[in-house]
């Protein structure tokens, strides 16, 4: 054995992890699918409380972002933080603890929203009693991965790599938003008031809203770019200045963007222009680092057409770019006015989640999964024909939510020859039908490839196990 | 070698130091916050602001009078009382307003539409219903004038919302009959045949005082926390919260809180009430 010369990692709990990922994948996308359904044919309701539109929406942006992008994020980071640092995890044990427990904090996240539990603040819907044990859980997290920096060899790994970094920032920001955006009083078990109030709380929401989206669903998953990226295309990542300026302006820049979501509200005037500027300077840091995970790859792009894995993390990357560019233009004052409301802003959050978040995180699941079994993977066209349900399911998505968003926009503010409102709102939704089985149908390619991803897991691990009983044989 | 494992600028040092880079990280995320949300607590000509001027409840607004319903709050033998009651039983035995009407301003809700509002919440309304009307053209032919920040600051928590799948909700009241509603919240569609909206017929089958898993739902309690956040309740109102809502189902509440929603201020449209 060579555990003398290579130091061994603390491999279990991520195995958990990523599996657990994979299956809340399955499970998330097709939530989302059958609610999207429900837009276009309300009678999927069934007049069941649990799966009416509003509940099951909610259970599913929570399972696809906390239950799928957390145990994503805490699988990789547990992954990175050994490799990148050189040693075992500080505590094993704590981060068996941290993961389990986290796993049945999100399934009462998922039970009680779709009993109607909920805190009313979007991405912070999370009644009391779980906000705490999930505050309590992140923060054992957080503790766990500074301290294995913090117990490196120092003269062998003088500097904190800077996936790291981004891992940490992540983790502060959301224990520190969380916290702040819940502060409640409870009236019981299963509910709370806000202690904040109208435009108070409105902002205090928001600032929290963004950052679930800028942080958890941004800073994370570049942590994870940063690693994987490199790792995947074997070279090293193509600027250390651009990340070190990557790092820096997302920090401070993206909590300011929260008052963006309330332009022409009772907010004051000056909060939403604020919000608004900033988003418009973050598009210069936020394309420095989607260029600097692109470049990465000069000079060895040709392997785009034969590493399946490194299409994901490309695209992904090509997503996020795009995004990055979107949302400013939405954050704009003239923009909003038509956008805000709309279907719109769903599409703008979907190119995000699905594109970049979901996409680089698949991208980083397969190449775990490998490194984890030391195998290969059972099918690698599975792998492509993942990838192209899931990139043609996103763009359909999109382009649905686009077209019915910015019809929705003109339709509310379109005046007749008279001066009076050209359509009723009726006339809106039911223009909408079209768009939203468009939209249905993406999401379903989308769900159909994580079943297929579901399938190549499985089987890989089986024959991964066949292989180790195979070998343990032939040893006795 | 070991000249250049010396750190040269700070982010060096930081990148050596992962305390030291918590800290600065920790720093740099908190500055938003406070540009952006402390000075939304004390700017007090920002907005259409109502000051709260003691710890029971007594309000002013100097700016626009009009916005919120002022009445005295004093301490009488240990109890908070007030010279205005809020909601009180008429000789019917039906609870009902008691010196508020429509339009003398921004109040707290009354117990049955306060658990209307809890319901609102527990259904996910907001989710497609927006209550926040923006100074557009065509929003005020739409739905009303814009929303004001007074008109949300008894609301724990706001409830504006991000989304309009369905059309805004902020002056729904008093637009519709409660027939109408009810005829609605059970069948969406054999009202607004293209509406996309689910049906909600068990909340005509619930009592109200009914919380989840038949657990008591406590309004006493609940309008107690909320006089704790700064909602001026007096303590009669709080101990005959109960009572207020006996007998109800939660259809009544939610069309309450429904009809409640926009008809609290009459807002004047002489008025610039945003530079």
């Amino acid at each position: 054995m060579d555990t003398t010369t290579r130091p061994q990692y603390d491999n279990g709990v991520v195995q958990y992890l990523t599996v657990g990922a994979v299956v809340f994948l399955v499970l998330g996308t097709l939530m989302g699918t059958y609610a999207a359904a429900e837009l276009a044919w309300p009678v999927l309701n069934f007049d069941i409380p649990e799966i009416t539109f509003a509940r099951l929406r909610v259970v599913h942006t929570n399972t696809v972002v906390y239950a799928f992008g957390g145990m994503t994020l805490m699988a990789t980071a547990y992954y990175t933080v050994q490799r990148t640092n050189g040693t075992r995890l500080w505590s094993n044990g704590l981060a068996w603890v941290t993961s389990i427990l986290f796993t049945v904090g999100l399934l009462g996240v998922v039970i009680t929203l779709a009993l109607g539990m909920t805190t009313s603040k979007e991405y912070h819907e999370q009644i009391w009693p779980l906000a705490i044990a999930i505050a309590v859980v992140w923060t054992l997290y957080t503790l766990n991965f500074i301290m294995t920096i913090a117990s490196r060899d120092k003269e062998a790994y003088p500097s904190v790599y800077v996936s790291n970094w981004f891992f940490m920032g992540m983790m502060i920001a959301i224990t520190y938003l969380y916290v702040v955006n819940g502060l409640a009083i409870p009236v019981s078990i299963f509910q709370s008031y806000s202690l904040f109030s109208g435009v108070q709380d409105a902002m205090i929401q928001w600032w929290w809203g963004h950052n679930a989206v800028g942080f958890f669903l941004t800073a994370g998953f570049l942590g994870i770019m940063y690693y994987f990226v490199p790792k995947q295309a074997q070279r090293p990542i193509y600027s250390y200045r651009l990340s070190v300026i990557h790092f820096w302006a997302l920090m401070f820049g993206y909590v300011w963007l929260g008052a963006h979501h309330l332009q022409y509200t009772a907010l004051p005037d000056w909060t939403g222009s604020l919000g608004a500027i900033i988003s418009l300077a973050m598009i210069i840091p936020s394309w420095g680092g989607a260029l600097n995970g692109m470049l990465t790859l000069s000079g060895a792009w040709d392997r785009l057409r034969t590493d399946y894995i490194l299409r994901f993390l490309i695209i992904s990357l090509a997503f996020y770019a795009m995004s990055t560019f979107e949302g400013p233009v939405m954050a704009a004052k003239t923009v909003n006015a038509l956008s805000h409301y709309t279907d719109w802003t769903i599409g703008h959050v979907h190119a995000g989640a699905l594109g970049w978040v979901a996409m680089v995180s698949i991208g980083a699941i397969y190449h775990m999964i490998m490194k984890l079994w030391k195998t290969e993977m059972y099918s690698m066209k599975l792998i492509n024909t993942h990838f192209w349900l899931a990139t043609i399911g996103t763009v359909f998505y999109i382009v649905a939510m686009w077209v019915s968003g910015i019809m929705q926009g003109l339709m509310w503010r379109a005046y007749d020859d008279y001066g009076t409102l050209a359509y009723t709102f009726t006339e809106s939704v039911a223009e909408m039908h079209p768009f939203y089985a468009m939209r249905t149908v993406g999401g379903f390619l989308f769900f159909t490839g994580a079943c297929i991803m579901l399938y190549n897991v499985i089987m890989t691990l089986r024959m991964a196990n066949a292989k180790q009983k195979a070998g343990s044989l032939a040893q006795a | 070698m070991s000249e250049n494992q010396k750190p040269k600028n700070i982010q060096e040092k930081l990148e050596r130091s992962i305390f030291g880079l918590f800290l600065a990280t920790a720093l740099t995320v908190s500055l938003a916050g406070i540009v952006e949300i402390v000075p939304l607590f004390y700017l007090q000509g920002a907005v259409d602001y109502t000051q709260k001027t003691d710890k029971y409840g007594n309000v002013k607004n100097d700016k626009f009078p009009e916005l919120v319903w002022e009445r005295t709050f004093t301490m009488k033998d240990g109890k908070l009382v007030s010279d205005k009651a809020l909601y009180k039983q008429n000789k019917h035995g039906q609870w009902v307003t008691a010196d508020w009407k429509a339009g003398d301003g921004v109040r707290p809700y009354t117990p049955l539409e306060l658990a209307g509002r809890d319901l609102y919440i527990r259904e996910g309304c907001m989710i497609c219903h927006s209550q926040m009307i923006r100074p557009f053209r065509d929003e005020r032919e739409r739905y009303g004038h814009f929303s004001l920040a007074t008109e949300s600051m008894y609301d724990h928590p706001m409830l504006w919302g991000s989304k309009r799948t369905g059309p805004d909700l902020a002056r729904l009241g008093g637009k519709y009959s409660n027939d109408w509603h009810i005829l609605h919240l059970m069948h969406p569609q054999q009202v607004v045949p293209e509406s996309v909206m689910p049906s909600y017929p068990w909340l005509a089958e619930t009592p109200v005082s009914e919380d989840f898993f038949g657990t008591k739902r406590d309004m006493s309690k609940r309008l107690s926390v909320m006089r704790t956040l700064g909602v001026p309740y007096t303590d009669e109102e709080i101990e005959n919260a109960n009572k207020a809502i006996e007998g109800k189902t939660e259809m009544d509440a939610m069309v309450a809180y429904l009809q409640v929603l926009g008809t609290m201020v009459k807002l004047d449209d002489s008025k610039s009430y945003r530079e």
